[in-house]
């Protein structure tokens, strides 16, 4: 059996490819940041909040990690559509990649925090920091610091999982790839080119997070510690 | 009233455990008083009383005017006037010393930050730490870190100041710097109250000492006390530390 590799038919494709690309890297970029914020407020209700809070976020963090995430986008992208409100892909996809991640997101902070010994905040209290500022200066920071690994992981695999928008037509690089490929017969080819963009792009989300480690997180960066 | 601290008849139970059974003393302003005791004895319970740190079940605590038993305590403006240390230093751990001392004066007294990088040398340098500014907490010996922990609070300028064993976790010439700072302290007018098991600086330092021996004060007094105790409870205890000082030294 002989297969005869043709990358040279995805060439003229190669602007395709960049506009996939570009939203894959707007999608997850957005999210991250989104997902980021929603899953560290859930973090602290669920870690500080009153009994109801901690109820809510556990029940929104339970159905998201136990639900798959295809199901998720179909449910909010044909769910706003019934409820009458109109919204394109792309901002459906955003929104289910937010409220995916920071489910993730919640429990991976919720962790963080959790290892901040209670002396701190005692310490904090003594010395007239407000509960706010104690969250702000004595709590999150080194929280974070602590499971930033594990957060960057996470956003290396919501960059991985957009791929799964392509199902609703957001136009992102899977969406792409899977249009290229029916044009051309040249799946085989198609899904390589994609793989090896994939991988790239993670390489880059890495050194991104990397390198906003340490621009972050001083004490790591001074000290020598590895992030 | 000149009483910067008062306690009366102070209960404190937790669960069936009964912490302090009718606690009462008063320690008036540039007083240093020691509470020692043997653990259990309720000593830390009645310092983090004072700083309301716990809650009590009966009685009535004043600090720097401030009514703790009562339900509209403005926890706040207390701790602007107390500070307290602890004995596990607890320094922020991802601040240099500087922010670390620097975190309250800006964010709770809204401290200008130049002026309160000033304020930051100033204290440490009262603690003989101004060469560590930019260090990290886990940079530095404990003993070290204990005198930047006192810093971070000396820098609010509290009225009162509270010492939780702060030389327990220490060795003896860690010791030795710590204490030396609170002399100073003390020296300078600084209204103290320490619960330590040093009873040596306890005798020098301290105008009052308050022996406390199952959740109640049992003798106070001057350092003499120490040399006379009037219960067994207090021979014993006195009796018991300064033999197990011989035999560590040996």
């Amino acid at each position: 059996m002989t297969y005869h590799f043709d990358f040279a038919a995805l060439l003229p494709y190669w602007r395709e490819f960049a506009r996939g690309i570009w939203l894959t890297v707007q999608l997850s970029a957005v999210s991250t940041v989104l997902g980021f914020v929603l899953g560290t407020l859930c973090a602290i209700g669920r870690a500080d909040g009153s009994r109801g809070v901690k109820w809510l976020v556990a029940i929104y963090v339970e159905a998201i990690r136990n639900t798959p995430l295809l199901v998720q986008v179909f449910i909010i992208y044909f769910g706003i559509a019934t409820l009458g409100v109109h919204v394109s892909a792309n901002m459906a996809a955003v929104i289910a990649l937010v409220v995916n991640v920071g489910a993730y997101t919640c429990e991976i902070v919720r962790a963080g925090i959790e290892s901040v010994h209670k002396s701190q905040i005692e310490a904090a209290d003594c010395l007239g920091l407000s509960r706010f500022q104690t969250y702000w200066h004595v709590v999150l920071r080194p929280a974070i610091e602590r499971v930033y690994p594990a957060i960057t992981s996470q956003y290396v695999l919501l960059m991985l999982a957009s791929s799964i928008t392509s199902q609703i037509s957001a136009e992102e690089l899977t969406a792409v790839a899977n249009r290229i490929q029916s044009d051309t017969f040249r799946a085989f080819e198609t899904y390589i080119v994609t793989g090896v963009l994939y991988l790239l792009l993670s390489f880059v989300v890495r050194v991104c997070l990397w390198l906003f480690g340490l621009a972050v997180f001083v004490r790591r960066r001074k000290l020598g510690t590895a992030i | 009233m000149s009483a910067v601290v008062s306690l009366s008849n102070v209960h404190k139970q937790f669960g069936a455990l009964k912490v302090l059974d009718g606690v009462s003393f008063d320690v008036g302003r540039g007083e240093v008083a020691a509470i020692i005791g043997q653990s259990g004895s309720g000593k830390s319970t009645v310092l983090r009383c004072i700083n309301a740190l716990e809650t009590i079940q009966q009685g009535t605590i004043d600090v720097c005017g401030h009514a703790l038993h009562d339900a509209g305590l403005n926890r706040r403006a207390l701790h602007l006037d107390v500070g307290i240390v602890f004995q596990s230093y607890n320094l922020f751990p991802h601040l240099t010393v500087e922010q670390n001392i620097m975190l309250a004066p800006v964010s709770v007294k809204s401290v200008p930050k130049k002026e309160a990088r000033e304020l930051a040398r100033e204290v440490l340098a009262r603690v003989g730490m101004e060469a560590k500014a930019e260090n990290y907490p886990e940079q530095l010996s404990g003993g070290q870190q204990q005198r930047v922990a006192i810093a971070r609070s000396l820098a609010m300028s509290p009225k009162l100041m509270l010492f939780d064993e702060v030389t327990s976790a220490l060795d003896p010439q860690l010791t030795g710097e710590v204490l030396r700072v609170m002399e100073d302290l003390a020296r300078g007018g600084m209204t103290m109250i320490l619960v330590t098991h040093e009873m040596a600086f306890a005798r020098k330092v301290a105008s009052k000492i308050i022996y406390m021996h199952q959740g109640k004060v049992w003798e106070t007094g001057s350092g003499e006390m120490l040399d006379q105790p009037k219960t067994p409870e207090l021979r014993n205890f006195v009796g018991g530390v300064s033999s197990d000082q011989a035999s560590a030294s040996v």
